[in-house]
């Protein structure tokens, strides 16, 4: 294919995906004030946010609603409900099925591909006051929780029960468990606990009609028939409502520990890792990489303290390691010899580190970690690639990626500003983030199919935890065959023939 | 021109172990203390006098001669100095109690102070000593003053800014005081304490851990300082503050009215 039809090509299938999502809208009927009535007679006002009558909020109202935590993506929904039990997302969800009304499910709204905000006008169902946790049972570790539950308040419920949630990440102070178990988030600490696809024991799910299927069993081992929870373990909203979740926590570890390791270059980081893995073996509970210029937008954008200059110096990436166990000096001797022997070895793997002495300085290092993607979003607009490729290849991509929009003339303060990688190492996870100083049909052309197509050439996934949301239905294709997508559909299709839960997000 | 040995300085910077400031503080059952099973660490600034004591010799090179670092604590106040050692102090002394004997007072300690003080006198005399302002578990912000009155020595408290002259032994301190900042000049030897803005102590690192561990910690007891640590004051009860009560959601602006009028707060006439 020549360049010009080749442009041609991605102009046209950028506005395709436009006018998909106003055909989407065609389909459905949007919220009248009958179904406010009818949302009145059992939900009171306060659950209410509608632009509609009799209310009559002004849109900015909504917009917290509407806009994705990235303002990246902006919905048009007239109304947001905010049930406060699984019977009441019931009621909703059967008048909109009956009405052919589309809705959009939402949690902490902070995933980043765009799926828990309206396309179109949709109505919005945010969990968010769905927020008890129903039962916790601390020989087993097993907690029952509503699916608004904030991930970081759960947390804290469980501290003081010397357990932790399975799963961590940034946006915990944001983030709903009903949420991350529906995009199977992943995070920080899915070396040690695993995936959500192990950890979440049951779920109570609204389905399409309106039908409620409590599944929420707290038995570890239950092999009766097919296991429908996974489904929606990932469906991203697009199978049903999550409304309550059944999930296994882990012991806290009595003592814990982390270590920031600057290298001189990449080319380390997987040797590195080889030997964290070996020495550390079941200690080891985190390993992320996040290169020398993402680090620097962090501690230029406040994301905790810096590293002294003589730390940094010559580093042109680094490693967070994070320990965790049983007893303190067990964990110190294994992570003490470690660190001799990268220090002491002839070819040292490393410059120099630094260790934690404290638990405010533990907190402070992840800080800067976990501040990365806030520090990113400061500093401009994101472009986001979350993929799964082969460690090796991780500062191939991101420098294959500068290169090709330095080739394009869009490397300049007012069009892409920075291309950064960070991510978890340990699961072969790299967070591609292309910085620019606004959004622009320009760049995404740039950058899209080449990321994909890039990923593809490594065998890698598109979405490695980020979901696909909006943003990636047409990339799809690069991670699964379309016998696999054939038969999603079909699943979709037996669970919401009228295509009302969530349209426009993760099938094409 | 290289300082001569009579303008070399030793500075002595005390620390204390404390229940680490990020940890939920529990009471315990009986209301005389808190639950001291939790995650500890150096008082935090503590921790900034270290990192100034670093940061002088950073400054003055060679003109400052040593760095040595004194805790009074169980076998645990151990980590405290190495966690010091592991920012850049050269040498520690552990003046050791036993693990069941109580917290030492600010009085206790200042005179335990004084005794090390006296101690280094021969071979390493004190020219400076930082502490932090106050500890924060007990909040006194009293042992660096009463040292500089055992002492006869000049303070200057609530640093925010340290700037030393080795030449002329003397020293410009900036506290922060309720009116804004205030400069003092003081003569060496001297007694401040720090305060938060003073700056933000270092990340320890790899190579200073490791050097750390080979640096020396004097271990001796209270009566080898001739000090009596018996605390003076008994603690009659610890309680938590009162609990927050939650408020109320009102549906309107006429129910907002209502419950502010029920409080008893009334319209400013105009």
């Amino acid at each position: 294919m020549s360049l010009a039809s080749r442009r041609v090509a991605r102009l046209a299938a950028f506005s395709l995906r436009r006018s998909a999502h106003a055909s989407t809208s065609a389909r459905y009927n949007s919220v009248n004030a009958d179904d406010i009535a009818h949302f009145s007679k059992f939900l009171p006002t306060s659950t209410i946010l509608s632009t509609l009558p009799p209310q009559s909020l002004p849109s900015s109202e909504l917009s917290p609603f509407n806009d994705d935590w990235m303002n990246k993506y902006h919905g048009q929904s007239t109304t947001v409900v905010r049930p406060r039990n699984a019977l009441e997302v019931s009621e909703v969800v059967k008048r909109c099925n009956e009405r052919g009304i589309a809705i959009v499910p939402q949690g902490g709204n902070t995933g980043l591909v765009g799926g828990g905000v309206p396309i179109k006008d949709e109505l919005l169902i945010n969990l968010g006051n769905m927020n008890k946790v129903r039962s916790f049972d601390p020989v087993s570790g097993i907690l029952v929780a509503d699916a608004g539950c904030v991930l970081e308040s759960l947390s804290e419920y469980l501290a003081p029960h010397n357990h932790i949630m399975p799963l961590d990440l940034g946006a915990k102070g944001s983030c709903q468990i009903g949420g991350n178990v529906s995009t199977n988030a992943g995070g920080l600490r899915l070396l040690r606990y695993g995936s959500l696809h192990g950890s979440v024991l049951g779920l109570e799910v609204v389905l399409p009609d309106g039908t409620i299927l409590d599944q929420l069993s707290t038995l570890r081992k239950d092999n009766t028939g097919y296991d429908l929870k996974q489904l929606f373990i990932g469906a991203e909203g697009t199978l049903g409502i999550v409304t309550g979740v059944s999930i296994l926590t882990a012991p806290a570890p009595q003592s814990a520990s982390n270590v920031i390791l600057a290298l001189p270059k990449f080319e380390n980081v997987l040797p590195l890792f080889v030997q964290a893995k070996r020495q550390l073996s079941e200690i080891l509970s985190a390993f992320e990489f996040f290169d020398r210029e993402v680090y620097d937008l962090a501690i230029k954008h406040g994301q905790g303290r810096a590293l002294s200059e003589e730390d940094v110096e010559g580093a042109e990436c680094f490693v967070l390691m994070e320990t965790s166990g049983g007893k303190r000096e067990h964990d110190e001797e294994k992570l003490n010899q470690l660190l001799e022997t990268l220090f002491e070895s002839d070819k040292p793997l490393i410059n120099t580190g630094v260790l934690s002495q404290s638990p405010a300085q533990f907190a402070s290092m992840w800080a800067i970690r976990e501040g990365l993607t806030e520090a990113v979003s400061k500093e401009g607009k994101a472009y986001k690639y979350d993929i799964s490729v082969p460690l090796a290849k991780f500062k191939e991509v991101v420098d294959t990626t500068r290169e090709h929009l330095g080739s394009k003339g869009l490397l300049r303060d007012d069009a892409v500003k920075h291309v950064v990688g960070y991510g978890h190492v340990g699961d072969g996870n790299l967070h591609l983030n292309v910085v620019a100083a606004a959004y622009t049909p320009e760049i995404e052309a740039a950058l899209e199919p080449f990321v994909y197509e890039l990923v593809a050439s490594y065998k890698g996934s598109v979405s490695a935890e980020h979901g696909i949301g909006v943003m990636k239905t047409h990339a799809l294709h690069y991670s699964k065959s379309n016998v696999s997508i054939e038969w999603m559909k079909r699943i979709k299709q037996l669970f919401d023939p009228k295509g009302i839960m969530n349209p426009g997000k993760v099938l094409p | 021109m290289r300082p001569t040995a009579s303008r070399l300085l030793n500075i002595l910077v005390p620390v204390k172990r404390t229940i680490d400031y990020a940890v939920k503080i529990r009471v315990n059952p009986d209301q005389k203390g808190v639950d001291l099973n939790v995650k500890h660490s150096m008082n935090p600034f503590d921790e900034i006098a270290v990192e100034e004591a670093v940061r002088l010799r950073e400054k003055l090179k060679d003109a400052v001669k040593s760095i040595k670092v004194v805790t009074i604590g169980g076998t645990k106040s151990q980590e405290t100095l190495r966690t010091a050692l592991a920012m850049g102090a050269d040498s520690g002394i552990h003046v050791s109690l036993a693990d069941s004997d109580p917290t030492p007072e600010p009085l206790g300690v200042a005179k335990a102070l004084r005794a090390v003080i006296e101690r280094e006198k021969a071979k390493t005399p004190v020219d400076l000593v930082i502490l932090g302002k106050q500890a924060i578990d007990d909040d006194s912000s009293q042992t660096g003053q009463m040292l500089a009155g055992l002492l006869n020595w000049p303070q200057a408290t609530f640093a925010s800014k340290l700037v030393v002259d080795a030449e002329k032994k003397e020293a410009n301190v900036t506290r922060e005081i309720d009116g804004g900042l205030e400069e003092l000049k003081c003569r060496l030897p001297l007694v401040v304490t720090t305060d938060l803005r003073l700056n933000e102590p270092r990340y320890a690192s790899l190579p200073n851990i490791m050097k750390a561990k080979k640096k020396p910690i004097e271990k001796i007891t209270p009566a080898d300082l001739g000090v009596d640590l018996a605390p003076r004051l008994e603690t009659l009860k610890v309680a938590e503050p009162p609990k927050r009560v939650g408020g109320g959601k009102v549906e309107n602006v006429d129910q907002l009215i209502e419950k502010l009028k029920e409080a008893g707060i009334t319209a400013v006439k105009a």
